[in-house]
């Protein structure tokens, strides 16, 4: 309880303060978590849309794929993606082994599954005659994927709350990848494990509130997004 | 503007069963043809296959004469309106139901919104149109879409039971008015329905669909015989229907 206090009492006096340490931290989760999530929503839609629409040899398969994505751990994908960029891996001439960008990589290769498998139950969940009826109104490909989309959109904004939801919150890859470098690829989880195991619980908890707030702040403003009345005027 | 549908050698199999099989089948331009048959006659299917929504195995679709193929069906279902057995409204408000399919092919905003008040003026949904979709009730739904498909202005109107929702008094004065549209605009003309009742309003063309086949077609007397064409005898309690309309 004295800690907690303690941790909510610092929080208070980190955001007053402006702690220029913290408040980069700060800048930083948000910006690679919503360029991960971003890049996920550029992956993840059209992938979960093509799935719910086509019928092909193997869909089945990538459906399963995409459902064991949705639940990869952070830990192996932070494996997988620095096994990628490190000097001798494939991807190692880039350099990126270490940087924001990385975090950003692995980041993205967590939330896509999620975006996609969300996305393709959104739209397998619509009226199978409304696509007709879509196609009846005389609609273009690209026409009908727009009104399809429009019609799957609460389920489409709630891929991405989940996609964001999964990086935000992650800590594994970040730490792999990114190696929590001060004032370079610190962020708001990987600097919280730190504090806490140098025994700096106070300070600890200041960082898990401000993520907490954060996450808060975000999905409050999607939902928000997902549940105001007449989007289409 | 009117347009002629045919179809020749149509075959349509779904999980091994021949739903479809069709030799020859044509509405003529400015035709008003009701279908009827038995739940799971088809009936259904050879509306999508007509609406171009379907494509079947095998068969060859002309409309206009020109054969239906890959390269012209965009062209050609933008000369078409559906109203489907429900209405499948887009969830957002009436008056945007209305107009954004004629947005959609290509109709300028001043006239879309133009059209889009008259023909909610006609189907009495004016007060509804800035109402969202998903708060209508059943006949209400049924309405916006039929006046979605008719605000289209389609050479061909295609209906798959569109008054099943709609209580009797609605249905007694919407099928006398969409009588009334479709003899002055001469628009072709197919519909769906299992109510006997509402064919000599609209015509008194009848195909009667049995195992995907089309096993009869002609005039409604001969069809239905003496007693289905007055309507004292599906609608005793109503006088001013009894004669019908539609030469055919
Ligand atoms: N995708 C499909 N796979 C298998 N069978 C199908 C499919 N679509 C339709 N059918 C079958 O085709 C037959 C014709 O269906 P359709 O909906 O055209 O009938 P209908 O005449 O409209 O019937 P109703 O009067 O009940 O509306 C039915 O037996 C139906 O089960
Ligand atoms: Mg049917």
């Amino acid at each position: 309880m004295n800690i907690f206090t303690e941790g909510l009492q610092s929080a208070f006096q980190m955001l007053r303060s402006l702690d220029p340490d913290v408040l980069s931290i700060t800048w930083r989760t948000i910006h690679v978590s919503t360029v991960a999530t971003f890049i996920s929503i550029l992956i993840g839609i059209p992938i979960g849309t093509i799935l719910a629409l086509t019928r092909f040899r193997g869909r089945g398969v990538l459906v399963s794929l995409i459902n064991f994505g949705m639940g990869l751990p952070p830990v192996v994908v932070g494996l997988a993606t620095w096994l990628m960029l490190t000097r001798y891996g494939p991807l190692g001439m880039f350099n990126l082994l270490y940087t924001p960008t990385a975090i950003i990589m692995a980041q993205a290769v967590i939330a896509s599954p999620i975006v996609a498998g969300f996305s393709l139950a959104a739209i397998q969940s619509l009226n199978p005659k409304m696509l007709l009826q879509i196609q009846a109104l005389g609609t273009t490909r690209f026409q009908y994927l727009m009104l399809l989309l429009w019609e799957a959109r609460l389920g489409i904004l709630s891929a991405v709350i989940a996609g964001f939801g999964g990086v935000i919150s992650e800590v594994g890859a970040s730490m792999m990848v990114g190696g929590n470098i001060r004032g370079y690829t610190r962020v708001l989880t990987t600097a919280t494990v730190l504090e806490v195991s140098k025994g700096k619980f106070e300070l600890a908890t200041a960082l898990s509130i401000i993520l907490l707030a954060l996450t808060f702040v975000i999905v409050s403003l999607l939902s928000f997004l997902q549940q105001r009345k007449s989007a289409f005027r | 503007m009117t347009a002629e549908l045919s179809i020749t050698q149509l075959k349509l199999r779904r999980s091994g069963r021949e739903i479809l099989d069709i030799d020859r089948f044509v509405l003529d331009s400015g035709e008003i043809l009701a279908v009827i048959g038995p739940n799971g006659a088809g009936k259904s299917t050879l509306l999508q296959v007509l609406a171009l929504l379907l494509v079947p195995d095998t068969g060859i679709i002309e409309l206009n004469g020109e054969m239906i193929v890959n390269g012209n069906r965009l062209a050609a279902r933008r000369k078409l309106a559906v109203v489907f057995q429900e209405s499948l409204l887009l969830d957002t408000t009436v008056q945007k139901n209305i107009e954004i399919p004629l947005r959609i092919r290509g109709v300028g905003r001043t006239e879309a919104i133009r059209r889009t008040r008259e023909w909610m003026a006609r189907l009495g949904i004016t007060h509804l149109s800035g109402r969202r979709a998903r708060s209508l009730s059943g006949g209400e739904s049924q309405r916006t879409s039929i006046a979605r498909a008719l605000a289209m202005q389609p050479e061909i109107l295609l209906m798959d039971e569109p008054f099943s929702a709609l209580d009797y008094p609605t249905r007694k004065s919407l099928l006398a008015e969409l009588g009334d549209i479709l003899h002055t605009t001469r628009m072709t003309t197919i519909f769906v329905t299992h109510d006997f009742s509402e064919i000599p309003a609209l015509t008194r063309q009848v195909a009667v669909m049995f195992d995907g086949r089309i096993i009869k077609r002609g005039n409604i007397q001969d069809i239905l015989g003496e007693t289905a064409v007055s309507v004292r005898s599906w609608a005793p309690w109503d006088e001013d229907m009894e004669d019908g309309r539609g030469a055919g």
